[in-house]
């Protein structure tokens, strides 16, 4: 245990998911609302309010929806919101207020453990999340299965990468309020502008062109395809971008969290 | 009442003499350094304490002895195996109660010490056992399910203590176990860990209550400033630094004031008030009360408390 950055992972990491999970399972009934609720809100004021002056939009070449359109977007930007809030605000009040993995690491636990299962727990919400508007949304018939069930493990990895730079930032902001920032920089303008509520073609060129660093352009478009059922190769491009996404900030976060807490 | 040996379980890990061995122990946070390469040794089956002002480093000790901390030099041994190597099979092995509530208040009192002991790998079964068998010892079995927030400052303290008993460990480390709790609350925690220690668990104690030191270690360390002032048993250091007894003198007179210089008597003069130390067994207090001063002059016996002001000083640390 010297100065330097020693990796410290074990299996072990799943007794802090389990943790989390224990306490998830108390409230489970109320954490249950937001998901099932949030997608009828959304079809709601988009879909119904919306389409009226937007009507059907072409994509890929063909006529279909708006709501169709949005309708996957919305799993895509849910997978986003539940795993980077989890690894920020939820996480940050674990660590700072209730010095719960202080308390971790009196125990056989590393601090890779705790923070890894803490991620691991972000991409879980995601997870669940994606479930329960997957079943809302497949009510109104916007999602095609068997394809649409890609969309669980596509949460999985989402939710790994938003986890993972949302922990990255749990390692760096000095105290709560701090987190207004990236949610103000990095997730509002990615809500907006990365093909949710509408075609990226429609932007400028280089709009369009920063869109594509938005590890949500490629979720929600990847969730989209599996949604319509449109399997094609070209989609391993944009997995290997959430890949290579979460391939830098998880080792990221890890080291941040590790400079912050390791004293 | 369950038997306390049920709680503790048997120490079958390590039967060496000393269960901490320090060396040269170094902590630094930049330039400051908080631990200045300090030695020392806590013998198995005994209570070692580190004493000291706010910010004389306690806690950076006992932290690097844990495992939280990782050193800047020096060497540590728990259980004979090296800290920096086998952390993982040591903490196994180390039951500790933080200076801060790390309580998980998402949980409740039971669900607390149930995901505590998943931490040490303990099966759900087990867990729950040892759980109840812990209640039972810190006498909170009646509130096994209520919210960890609703639980007063002394419960909460106690329930620390049990959690860190989950794993039956063979060291357990008290950073500053009851500060900020009430008179009863010290006490209940100071009857629990006299049954402990009746059953051979191995202390390591940081504090600043001196009460508190004199009736738990059996041998103890006054640090400042990272640095070790003296080591040794508490009734030896009171013998050694300050003497058997102690008088007190409340606005003393200048007669007084050189009939002590002129004597060479060991004593502290704080202005309002002086503080002197004497071995005989009351000669001198007597001869101080008749000639000098008729009230406002107390002699009781030497504290521990006495060798600590006499070794740290009296400023405050802030």
């Amino acid at each position: 245990m010297t100065q330097g950055f020693p990796i410290k992972i074990s299996r072990r990491f799943l007794r802090v998911w389990g943790r989390n999970l224990k306490v998830y399972r108390k409230s489970w009934k109320i954490s249950f609302i937001p998901p099932f609720l949030e997608p009828l809100f959304y079809l709601i004021a988009f879909g119904v309010g919306l389409s009226g002056l937007v009507g059907n939009i072409r994509y890929q070449g063909s006529d279909i929806s708006y709501m169709s359109y949005i309708a996957p977007a919305l799993i895509g930007v849910s997978i986003m919101y539940n795993s980077f809030f989890e690894t920020t605000y939820a996480s940050f009040v674990r660590m700072y207020y209730q010095k719960t993995f202080d308390a971790m690491l009196a125990t056989p636990l590393s601090l890779e453990e705790v923070i890894t299962g803490e991620i691991v727990w972000g991409a879980t919400k995601s997870f669940i999340a994606a479930a329960i508007m997957m079943g809302v949304i497949s009510f109104f018939g916007f999602i095609r299965f068997p394809e649409g069930l890609l969309i669980l493990p596509l949460a999985v990895l989402g939710g790994i990468a938003f986890g993972s730079i949302g922990m990255f930032f749990t390692g760096i902001v000095a105290n709560i309020e701090m987190f207004n920032l990236p949610v103000f920089l990095f997730i509002t303008p990615m809500f907006l502008f990365s093909g949710t509520f509408f075609p990226l073609e429609n932007l400028p060129q280089w709009a369009q062109n920063a869109a594509f660093l938005f590890p949500l352009t490629h979720l929600a478009h990847l969730s989209r395809a599996f949604s319509f059922g449109q399997i094609h190769i070209s989609l391993l491009w944009e997995i290997g971008y959430l890949l290579l996404f979460s391939l830098i900030f998880f080792p990221l976060a890890l080291f941040k969290m590790h400079q912050r807490l390791i004293k | 009442m369950v038997h306390p040996q049920a709680v503790l379980g048997t120490r079958t890990l390590f039967s060496g003499q000393y269960i901490v061995e320090a060396e040269n122990l170094l902590k630094t946070f930049g330039d400051f350094v908080a631990v200045n390469r300090i030695s020392f040794q806590v013998a198995t089956g005994k209570c070692y304490g580190i004493l000291g002002p706010n910010g004389a480093g306690k806690t950076t000790t006992v932290r690097m002895v844990y495992g939280f901390s990782p050193m800047s030099g020096g060497s540590l041994k728990v259980f004979g195996l090296d800290i920096s190597r086998d952390w993982r099979q040591i903490k196994f092995h180390i039951g500790v109660c933080q200076q801060e509530n790390s309580l998980d208040p998402d949980l409740t009192v039971l669900q607390n010490l149930e995901v505590f002991a998943r931490y040490f790998d303990m099966p759900q079964k087990e867990a729950r056992q040892k759980a109840m068998e812990l209640l039972d010892f810190i006498a909170l079995k009646h509130r096994l399910n209520a919210p960890v927030t609703e639980l007063s400052g002394g419960m909460m303290r106690r329930l620390v203590l049990a959690r860190s008993l989950i794993n039956t460990p063979d060291l357990l480390i008290l950073d500053e176990p009851t500060t900020g709790l009430d008179p009863q609350s010290r006490h209940q925690i100071w009857d629990r860990l006299g049954e402990l220690q009746g059953r051979g668990i191995t202390i390591l104690l940081t504090t600043h209550y001196m009460e508190e030191a004199s009736r738990l270690c059996d041998r103890l360390i006054i640090i400042d400033h990272g640095l070790i002032l003296v080591e040794g048993n508490p009734a030896e250091l009171i013998r050694q630094y300050v003497g058997g007894n102690v008088i007190e003198i409340v606005r003393p007179t200048d007669e007084l004031r050189s009939f002590i210089q002129a004597r060479q008597l060991p004593h502290e003069d704080l202005g309002h008030r002086l503080i002197v130390y004497c071995e005989d067994r009351g000669e001198l207090y007597q001869r101080l009360t008749r000639d000098f001063c008729k009230e406002g002059c107390v002699m009781r016996l030497a504290t521990l408390e006495d060798v600590f002001l006499k070794l740290t000083g009296r400023e405050l640390r802030e």
